[in-house]
C-alpha cells in the first residue's frame, strides 16, 4: 500500500493538528514532500512547501498519497480534490464529517479505484518502513510481523504498546475510523494481509454498533483466512439505545453488541481478548 | 443523531408532496377539541416524543368527537412515554385503511451506500417483519435513487402493480428528504392504501446527523455537551481520550470489581480548558474517585496536565491519572510539581481507582 519512499501530501498542513503532525511524520522517517491550504501557497512547514492546490502539490512534488486535516466544512472537498488528482490512499483524521458526504466521497473513489482510510481515524503506520500517514504516537510500534486493524484510536496504542513491551512487533497498522461510514473495513483489511509476506498474524480491534465484525469474522471463513486472528472488542458494558462517543458506536434495536461480536469471531476461530493487556499473551501462542 | 418529532417528520415529508393525514398540532386539551372539530369525525390523538413504539406505550388514542379528543390530549399532555414527557399531541383524521405498507431510506453501513427497504407488510415494527416479505434496492449516493429504481423495488415487494408509480413518487420524496437534511433513516410506516385508492403516511420517522445538522440544518441542531457524556449508575467517575479506550477503560473497571458512573470522552487533542469543563462535569455526579485515562497521540500530555492541575483548588474528589503517549514525560513533570504521582500502567491505574471507591 504505502513505503518509505511514498510521496505524501499532507491536506490543511498549516493547521494546529496539521503543522504538529506533519512534523512528527517527518521525524519518524515519512516522505511528506508538499502541502496544500487553500489561499496559503508558497509558504513553508517544517521546511515541506506549501501549495494552493493539490493539483499544484502534484505537478511540483509528484505527491503519491495524501493525509487530510482539513477541518470537516471543508473536509469533503479536499478529499475530493484529492480523488481528484489520483491520490492514493487518502488518509482522512478530520472528525464529525457528515455521513452523506462520506458516502459520497467514498462512492467517487471506488470509482476511480482510490483507497479511502477513515474518516475520523488516526491514520496508518508500517514500522518496518519506518513511515506513518496520520498521527499515531510512533515511539509505541516497533518493527514485527503483527498486522494491526482498529475502529478506535488510542485503544490501539493502548493494545500496540503491550505488544511492543512483549517483544511482539508489526508490519502494518490500520486505524479504521469512528464513524458510521467509512472507506476501509476489517474485511478490505483482511484481504489485504492475507497476501502480505510480512504478516504472521492479525489483530482485530473492534467496538460496539454495526456489524463490521461479524462480517469480518463471515470472511475469515468463508475464505478460509489462512493467519491466525487475535481480537479485542471494546463496549462489554455499554448500555444500549446510547451513542458511546463515536458516532457509530451505539446498540441499536439489540443489533451490534460485543456479546454479538465475540461470539462470531470466536466461532471463526478467532482468540478474542477479555482485557487489552491479553492480546500479546494471545498472540504469543502463534509467533 | 437527531430523531424528529412525528409532526416536523411530516412536515419535511409533505413539504416533497407527501399526503399526510388532516390534521395539527396541540399544546393544550383545548387546542386539540378545535381541531378535532375542524377535522369533523373519527380522530387519533398522538404524543408528540421522540421514542419509537409509543402505541404500545400508550401514546396514540382514538377520539370520535371533540369532547373525547379534549379527553385524551388531557390525559397525554404532562404525562410520561418511556420517560419523555409529553409537550404537544397530534391531532389528525382517521384514514379508512384498506392495506398498510412499509417504506423507508436509510444508511447501509456494511455497503456504506443508502438502501431503499418497501414491504406490503407494513404497520408493525419492521425488525418483525420477515426478510423475504422486505425488497432492498440500494442507491448509488451520487446518482441518487432514480424513478425505476423505486418502481422495481415495489414490484419486488408485490405492491399491487396499479399502485406502484404512486409509490415511486413517495420514495423519491423520501429521498429528497434523505439527501436534503443528511437523514440517517426517514420512515412512513405505516403507509397507508386507503379504501380510496390513495397513498397516505400515517407515521413517520426521520432521524438526521449531528454533524451534519450542525454544520447545515442549524434549526434542527440541539446543544450538546461539549464531549460525549452518558451517565452510567456507579460511583467511579471515567474521563479518557478517543471512544474506544473510553469504552475499554469502563469495562475493564466494571470486571475489576468497580462501578463506572460516566463515558465521557475528551476526544482527540484535547486543550486545558476542556480536560478542566470534562473534570467538573463529572464531578457534579456523585462519585468517589474520578479516573483520567489519557493516552496521548493527537492529545498532548502536557496540555492534558495542565488542565488537571487547574482545577485541584476547586475539586476535592481523588484523581487517579494515568497519563501516557505525545509529550508523556512533562505531563508527568508538570503533574509531579502539583503533588500527582501519575500511573503509566493501566491495570494499576484502574485497580487502584476502584480500591479508593471502596
Amino acid at each position: 500500500m504505502i513505503d518509505g519512499d511514498t510521496r505524501v501530501l499532507v491536506q490543511g498542513i498549516t493547521g494546529r493538528h496539521g503543522s504538529f503532525h506533519t512534523k512528527l511524520m517527518l521525524e519518524y522517517g515519512t516522505n511528506v514532500v508538499a502541502g496544500v491550504t487553500p489561499g496559503k501557497g508558497g509558504q513553508e512547514v517544517h521546511g515541506v512547501p506549501v501549495y494552493d492546490t493539490v493539483e499544484e502539490a502534484v505537478e511540483e512534488t509528484g505527491a503519491e498519497a495524501s493525509v487530510v486535516f482539513v477541518p470537516a466544512p471543508a473536509a469533503p472537498d479536499a478529499v475530493m480534490e484529492a480523488i481528484e488528482a489520483g491520490l492514493d490512499p487518502i488518509v482522512v483524521i478530520t472528525e464529525h464529517i457528515p455521513a452523506h458526504d462520506t458516502m459520497r466521497f467514498v462512492e467517487l473513489a471506488r470509482w476511480e479505484g482510490i483507497r479511502i482510510i477513515g474518516p475520523n481515524t488516526p491514520g496508518l503506520i508500517v514500522p518496518p518502513e519506518r513511515t506513518k500517514l496520520g498521527i499515531m504516537p510512533h515511539h509505541v510500534f516497533t518493527e514485527g510481523e503483527v498486522a494491526v486493524a482498529s475502529r478506535s484510536g488510542t485503544l490501539t496504542y493502548e493494545i500496540v504498546q503491550s505488544m511492543t513491551e512483549a517483544g511482539i512487533g508489526q508490519s502494518l497498522c490500520v486505524g479504521l475510523g469512528g464513524d458510521q461510514i467509512v472507506g476501509t473495513t476489517f474485511i478490505d483489511f483482511l484481504e489485504y494481509v492475507r497476501e502480505d509476506r510480512r504478516t504472521e498474524a492479525v489483530v482485530l480491534i473492534g467496538e460496539i454498533g454495526g456489524n463490521a465484525e461479524e462480517l469480518a469474522a463471515e470472511y475469515i471463513v468463508e475464505t478460509d483466512f489462512p493467519k491466525p486472528v487475535v481480537a479485542y472488542i471494546a463496549g462489554r458494558h455499554a448500555p444500549p439505545g446510547k451513542r458511546m462517543g463515536h458516532a457509530g458506536a451505539i446498540i441499536e434495536r439489540g443489533a451490534g453488541t460485543a456479546e454479538s461480536k465475540i461470539r462470531a469471531l470466536r466461532r471463526a476461530g478467532a482468540d478474542v481478548a477479555e482485557k487489552p493487556w491479553e492480546v500479546p499473551e494471545l498472540l504469543r501462542e502463534y509467533l | 443523531m437527531i430523531r424528529l418529532l412525528e409532526y416536523q417528520a411530516k412536515r419535511l415529508l409533505r413539504e416533497q408532496g407527501v399526503p399526510i393525514p388532516e390534521g395539527d398540532l396541540a399544546r393544550t386539551p383545548e387546542e386539540a377539541a378545535r381541531i378535532a372539530e375542524r377535522i369533523d369525525g373519527p380522530v387519533v390523538v398522538k404524543a408528540q416524543v421522540p421514542v419509537g413504539a409509543r402505541g404500545k406505550a400508550g401514546g396514540v388514542l382514538f377520539a370520535d368527537d371533540p369532547r373525547e379528543a379534549r379527553e385524551a390530549a388531557e390525559r397525554l399532555l404532562g404525562s410520561k412515554i418511556r420517560g419523555e414527557v409529553v409537550k404537544q399531541v397530534l391531532v389528525e383524521e382517521r384514514v379508512d385503511i384498506e392495506e398498510e405498507w412499509y417504506v423507508s431510506i436509510t444508511l447501509d453501513r456494511a455497503e456504506r451506500v443508502p438502501v431503499l427497504l418497501v414491504s406490503r407488510e407494513g404497520g408493525v415494527d419492521i425488525e418483525e417483519v420477515p426478510d423475504e416479505r422486505i425488497a432492498r434496492t440500494h442507491v448509488d449516493p451520487v446518482l441518487g435513487l432514480r424513478g425505476f429504481e423505486a418502481r422495481r423495488t415495489a414490484l419486488e415487494a408485490e405492491i399491487p402493480r396499479r399502485h406502484a408509480p404512486a409509490l415511486e413518487r413517495v420514495a423519491l420524496a423520501l429521498y429528497r428528504v434523505f439527501n436534503e437534511y443528511d437523514a440517517h433513516l426517514v420512515e412512513v410506516n405505516p403507509l397507508v392504501l386507503t379504501r380510496d385508492g390513495e397513498l397516505v403516511a400515517v407515521d413517520a420517522v426521520v432521524n438526521l446527523d449531528e454533524d451534519a445538522a450542525y454544520l447545515r440544518h442549524p434549526e434542527f441542531a440541539e446543544k450538546t455537551e461539549d464531549f460525549p457524556f452518558v451517565e452510567l449508575d456507579g460511583n467511579i467517575g471515567i474521563i479518557a481520550n478517543g471512544a474506544g479506550l473510553t469504552m475499554a477503560t469502563i469495562d475493564l473497571v466494571k470486571d475489576l470489581g468497580g462501578e463506572p458512573a460516566n463515558f465521557l470522552d475528551v476526544g482527540g487533542g484535547a486543550d486545558p480548558t476542556l480536560i478542566k469543563r470534562a473534570i467538573l462535569r463529572v464531578a457534579e455526579l456523585d462519585v468517589d474517585v474520578i479516573l483520567i485515562n489519557i493516552f496521548g497521540g493527537i492529545t498532548r500530555c502536557d496540555e492534558v496536565a495542565k488542565g488537571v492541575v487547574s482545577v485541584l483548588e476547586d475539586v476535592d474528589i481523588p484523581l487517579v491519572v494515568r497519563l501516557v503517549g505525545t509529550n508523556e514525560e512533562e505531563g508527568q513533570r508538570i503533574l509531579r510539581e502539583h503533588g500527582i504521582e501519575a500511573f503509566t500502567d493501566l491495570e494499576e491505574a484502574v485497580k487502584k481507582a476502584v480500591e479508593l471507591a471502596g
